[in-house]
């Protein structure tokens, strides 16, 4: 009875406050009383303001992910998706645990790291050293890259009948597979690096006695060390992407086949698994190249991660 | 000791050949600091860049201690415009450059020059944490650790502000009076090129050659404001004007 009396009588100058306070920013209130009576609006929006600042700046990226998930499950629980197009997140996940618990998991984990790896490492290593080639001679670049640009228009899917027919199914299809995909980025980006040295730093290792082993190592090296990252960093996107597909055209283990064979018997769920460890292999192999970058590139000082 | 006789250089332009140089004849002996003045054009920076052994296209005789200049190399410590420093290597990793830290004799060097132009405490800095005067003495030091026997300085401190430059001239000569190291000075900055040089040599554009050499008889440290510093500085801007008022009468090289 008093706090509704004492309410209606500050009604008038309690809505002044609030007018003044939130004019301020909400951050200075008129007097005590004034902060009782403003309170529902002001300070609620500080209040937002002060959680926004708590949060600290990797969890922002966890916003929307989780109100998905959390929009997802209550979906499922309520009837409202179809069991078998979108299984719960919960369902999922218990279709995680089993596989993991069964150790299928780590083998199909297993089978596909040797394939993306092994196809990355070969297609890589040989892009780089093409690239260093053609990027330091001339003649090398007029001999082969007009081939390499040529063969790079030819879509890589176009190839796998030829490799099937070729090498059959097995492993060394596959790898040779995701090796001609990842050496396109490292070829055109190690190319490219090499070719951005400075003219004027090369005149500085001509007036100090560089040798030609030193230019290499010394000044070519570096200048392209911030492109070849960025075509590894292609190149191994590229690899889990081949991977995926030479793992469906045919194969009995590998994350890729896991999908499929799970496709086969409506499985949506254990699809659903192999969907998300693609993400997360594929984001943390993107990190690793990233950290290289940071343990690398420190001292350029455009550098923004 | 460095004989220029009869150089001349022409570029090919589309529009046919162009003289950058004609009939320079210079000598300068050894531990002298002669400064080069003139217009843009007048091909100051050319000369400097056929004595670094960086241009080797050129009619005429430019000889190093009796040899002919056939390439660029470390007896000929080159200072350009820009500190042109790798930017992936710290100060003192640029000093050595292509010689190694790991060599006891390289680190003690690179330390002496390190305080020669006053950068100890710099070591570990990267260049883009340093200022361009900084930057520029860590370029000096880079070519000093070669121990050239002339030193090549093509408007090195042209991008600094007045006061690092003063700085930094006065730097120079500290460093020049203990190296005793030979220094071609280039630049278009009238006031620095009577401060540094015990010679100016005058340059004419169009086709590019020397006007004239002239000798600045005044002690080391000189002061900028001393009447006889004003009387010389008079002088040279005499012979300059007489240049930037365009086809004065054709006196040929000086000496």
């Amino acid at each position: 009875m008093s706090d509704y009396s004492a309410a209606s009588r500050s009604a008038g100058p309690g809505a002044g406050a609030a007018e003044e306070a939130s004019a301020t920013g909400g951050v200075r209130l008129p007097s005590a009383a004034a902060a009782v009576q403003a309170a529902p609006v002001p300070v609620e929006g500080a209040g937002v303001r002060e959680r926004r600042k708590a949060l600290p700046g990797w969890a922002h990226g966890w916003i929307v992910p989780l109100l998905v998930l959390a929009a997802w499950e209550l979906g499922s629980a309520l009837g409202l998706v179809s069991e078998s197009a979108l299984p719960a997140p919960s369902r999922i996940a218990q279709a995680f645990w089993s596989l993991v618990a069964s150790g299928e998991l780590a083998r199909h984990i297993g089978a596909s790291f040797v394939r993306a790896g092994g196809g990355f490492l070969l297609g890589g290593a040989t892009g780089l050293l093409l690239g260093l080639f053609t990027g330091l001679g001339k003649w090398v670049e007029r001999t082969l890259d007009p081939t390499v640009q040529m063969l790079r228009t030819v879509p890589l899917l176009a190839v796998i009948p030829l490799f099937i027919l070729w090498f059959g199914v097995g492993e060394f299809s596959k790898i040779l597979l995701i090796s001609l995909g990842a050496f396109f980025p490292v070829y055109f980006h190690t190319f490219l690096g090499v070719r951005s040295a400075d003219r004027k730093l090369h005149e500085v290792t001509k007036a100090l006695e560089f040798s030609a082993l030193q230019q290499a190592t010394k000044l070519i090296l570096p200048s392209a060390l911030p492109n070849v990252l960025l075509g590894i960093r292609l190149s191994v996107g590229v690899s889990w992407l081949l991977l995926a597909v030479a793992e469906m055209m045919g194969a009995s283990s590998g994350i890729g086949y896991l999908i499929q064979d799970a496709r086969v018997y409506s499985q949506t769920d254990i699809v659903f698994v192999g969907i998300g460890l693609f993400a997360l292999v594929g984001k943390l192999s993107d990190s690793g190249v990233r950290l290289l970058e940071k343990r690398w590139l420190g001292w350029r000082s455009s550098y923004k991660g | 000791m460095l004989e220029i006789e009869s150089l001349n250089k022409t570029f090919a332009a589309p529009s046919g050949p162009v003289v950058a140089l004609r009939d320079i004849r210079l000598t300068v002996g050894r531990g002298e600091f002669v400064t080069f003045i003139g217009p843009s054009g007048c091909g100051k920076s050319t000369l400097l860049k056929i004595v670094a052994g960086l241009d080797t296209v050129y009619e005429g005789s430019v000889k190093l201690n009796g040899e002919r200049i056939g390439g660029p190399g470390i007896d000929k410590g080159v200072i350009f415009q820009e500190p042109r420093l790798f930017p992936w290597l710290t100060v003192e990793k640029n000093v050595a450059a292509n010689l190694s830290l790991r060599n006891p004799e390289v680190r003690k060097r690179v330390g002496e020059l390190l305080e020669l132009v006053r950068l100890q405490g710099f070591e570990k800095a990267y260049p883009r944490e340093l200022s361009g005067g900084m930057a520029q003495r860590v370029a000096i030091a880079r070519a000093l650790l070669r121990n050239p026997d002339i030193l090549l300085l093509d408007e090195p401190f042209g991008a600094l502000d007045a006061f690092t430059r003063s700085h930094m001239q006065e730097v120079l000569l500290d460093i020049w009076q203990r190296s005793k190291t030979t220094m071609l000075f280039v630049t278009h900055d009238l006031d620095e090129a009577v401060f540094l040089g015990q010679r100016v040599v005058v340059m004419n554009p169009r086709p590019g050659h020397i006007r004239s050499v002239l000798d600045i008889d005044l002690p080391y440290p000189r002061s900028r404001t001393g009447a006889s510093f004003q009387e010389l500085r008079a002088l040279v801007l005499g012979e300059f004007e007489k240049v930037e008022k365009g086809p004065a009468v054709d006196v040929g090289a000086g000496i």
